[in-house]
């Protein structure tokens, strides 16, 4: 979930989309479809040497993801990386993926807890739709001099720091609200009436907070430079993001808000019409022994569910990983559950509204 | 035999323009108008319906973002054409040999580049930190940094300069046509300038400036990256709107609906906009 790359990434992805399908397969290929950074040039080439087999990588994010596999009933790409709250729902609607064998995963070099939870996550008449791959959480990232006004997703609202700060439009935007106003809009997500309540006080704070926000991000870039400028002082965003830019400069760092991170999982997931399935599991078990996922890592700033890959990482990544999180902040993440069909047209409507309210 | 050839030949040469039109324009457009009446009841079965459109008309953001939509892109049109008329006047009337060539390239430089590195060239110009900021504060006339990015204003800078050549280029065209004779008969019957512009030089270049405007407000309309990256969190676009439908909320549905509806209002508006001016289309694109 490394944000929406910005229209760019899509355009081309799209084009690349466009080309892969339209061109003659000579060699075995692999078509990947995945986020910025998941898949390192330097990890494709050694695969590619490793196996012979060309992978061909189309950016793109979870939206796009399920839009291009949906626009063509699962064809097109042979392996996709989508958030694991994001799949059974599309699947049930759309049929766009095949069940994961995981007798052709080499299991022992994930780790267990994740592959658990991702397997509940992902069932569909018991059978599981993804592999854990890489995780990480949405949080604040904060300048120095206003990290002890703003603490939760609802300090951004803060009049001290009005007119300097910034968030998606999206719907992480509206759990971590939720959260920071006392709710637990996951609880609710069964229970329709409820949920429109949650939504409902969210929007009229969000529309309340409209003022105070200089702009509504679309893109990791965009929010880099506002934030790498000072224009920007305190956001909403992903952990990697925030640990990039304290790498560049250290007053500005990533926090887990006081109501908790948002922990979203990123998975493998098969296209029900996947040409070349071998390869995609080929390529599952490649990415994920601990050296080459902690390349991974240190190419995205995002941590893998490889067993022992830690010990690969970059030492300042790891620093920062541990500043933003204690023991604490990791019990307190609030891991996104599998999103039930409809609740999205429902978040829809509320991000409009906040979008036209003046 | 000979006939038969020609006509051979001729639908040998329409060949690639029919299929051009036939599977990509006419066919999805149908599709779109198809799916914009299914109405989804639950995940796997479809109705037919007017659902979608009644969304239009009953939620306010969805008109109201169209008509703020259709406003801000009229007035684009109209502030292009003011920018647009005296370089398209210097370029054809005043201007001579390599001056003219080179003012047109001019012109035409900056569409070597994409849309979207002209618009992020705007934004370095306009953000807080950016230039136009810091010579303000140099010059002393501003005490700190000044945000001009992430509004209206800057929105419509963005649009005008993406439009600026689509209008110079008819202006230049029906002016270069312009007989200099009508301007000094003109003056010769005592008319002062505004005169001469309002029933000499604007009559003479009206299809120039119908033309140049119809393809600036389409353009304006239709553009998504400016208003997406230069508007402030005010400013919604309408095919913002339409892709956020089909990308972000999957609702191939209700985009399809607003694609339908951008398509048939915008040519209503041309239609207008023709009707007011007196021209036809014929006239004007031919």
């Amino acid at each position: 979930m490394k944000g929406s790359q910005g229209k760019k990434l899509l355009f081309t992805g799209s084009l690349v989309a466009a080309l892969g399908v339209s061109g003659v397969v000579n060699a075995e290929e692999l078509r990947l479809i995945t986020w910025g950074g998941y898949a390192p040039d330097d990890v494709v080439a050694q695969f590619e040497e490793e196996t012979g087999i060309d992978v061909k990588i189309t950016l793109s994010n979870n939206e796009d993801m399920i839009s291009k596999l949906r626009a063509t009933g699962g064809a097109g790409f042979d392996l996709a990386q989508p958030s694991q709250d994001r799949i059974v729902g599309v699947q049930r609607q759309f049929n766009i993926y095949k069940p994961i064998d995981y007798g052709q995963i080499k299991t022992d070099q994930l780790q267990p807890s994740m592959v658990k939870a991702t397997q509940a996550a992902t069932a569909l008449n018991g059978q599981s739709y993804g592999v854990p791959s890489v995780w990480g959480t949405s949080g604040l990232i904060v300048h120095e001099s206003v990290a002890d006004t703003v603490t939760d997703y609802t300090d951004l609202c803060a009049t001290e720091v009005a007119g300097k700060v910034s968030y998606r439009l999206k719907r992480p935007t509206l759990m971590g609200f939720a959260f920071a106003m006392g709710m637990d809009p996951f609880a609710a997500y069964d229970d329709r009436d409820e949920y429109q309540s949650i939504m409902a006080k969210v929007e009229d704070t969000l529309i309340d907070c409209k003022a105070k926000v200089k702009t509504y991000w679309t893109g990791g870039d965009q929010l880099l430079s506002l934030l790498r400028t000072g224009e920007v002082v305190a956001a909403m965003a992903w952990d990697a993001g925030g640990w990039k830019l304290s790498a560049e400069n250290p007053d500005i760092r990533f926090v887990a808000p006081a109501s908790g991170a948002l922990g979203w999982i990123d998975t493998f997931a098969i296209p029900r019409r996947s040409e070349n399935e071998a390869a995609a599991y080929k390529w599952i078990n490649f990415v994920m022994q601990p050296e080459i996922a902690a390349r991974i890592t240190n190419a995205s700033g995002n941590f893998t569910a490889s067993k022992g890959a830690d010990e690969f990482v970059k030492a300042d990544l790891r620093d920062a990983y541990r500043a933003s999180f204690d023991e604490q902040a990791i019990n307190n993440i609030k891991w996104y559950p599998p999103v039930p069909p409809g609740l999205e047209s429902l978040e829809g409507q509320v991000l409009d509204r906040v979008q036209a309210a003046n | 035999m000979n006939a038969s050839a020609g006509r051979l030949s001729l639908w040998l040469l329409l060949t690639p323009f029919l299929l051009w039109i036939t599977l990509l324009v006419l066919v999805p457009h149908l599709q779109m108008l198809r799916v914009s009446f299914q109405v989804r009841e639950s995940w796997d079965t479809l109705a037919w319906g007017l659902e979608q459109y009644q969304n239009f008309f009953r939620e306010s953001y969805y008109w109201r973002t169209f008509l703020r939509t259709g406003v801000m892109s009229l007035f684009t049109t109209f502030l292009t054409l003011l920018v647009a008329f005296p370089i398209a006047w210097y370029i054809a009337r005043l201007a001579r040999g390599r001056a003219k060539g080179l003012l047109f390239l001019a012109c035409l430089i900056p569409f070597w580049a994409s849309e979207l590195v002209r618009t992020y060239g705007w934004m370095i110009l306009l953000r807080e930190s950016g230039v136009f900021s810091a010579w303000l504060q140099a010059l002393g006339w501003a005490d700190g940094p000044v945000e001009m990015l992430y509004n209206d204003v800057a929105v419509i800078i963005g649009l005008v300069y993406n439009g600026l050549l689509f209008m110079v280029v008819p202006l230049v065209t029906t002016l270069d046509g312009l007989d200099e004779n009508l301007v000094e008969a003109g003056y010769d019957l005592g008319g002062g300038h505004l005169t001469v512009l309002r029933e000499v030089v604007v009559p003479w270049a009206m299809p120039g400036i119908v033309s140049g405007c119809i393809v600036v407000f389409m353009l304006t309309l239709g553009s998504y990256l400016t208003p997406n990256l230069m508007g402030g969190k005010d400013s919604a676009w309408f095919t913002e709107q339409i892709f956020t439908q089909f990308i972000t909320r999957f609702n191939w549905e209700q985009g399809a609906a607003l694609g339908v509806l951008l398509l048939f209002l915008s040519s209503l508006i041309v239609w207008l906009g023709l009707k007011l001016s007196g021209q036809s289309l014929r006239k004007v694109m031919g």
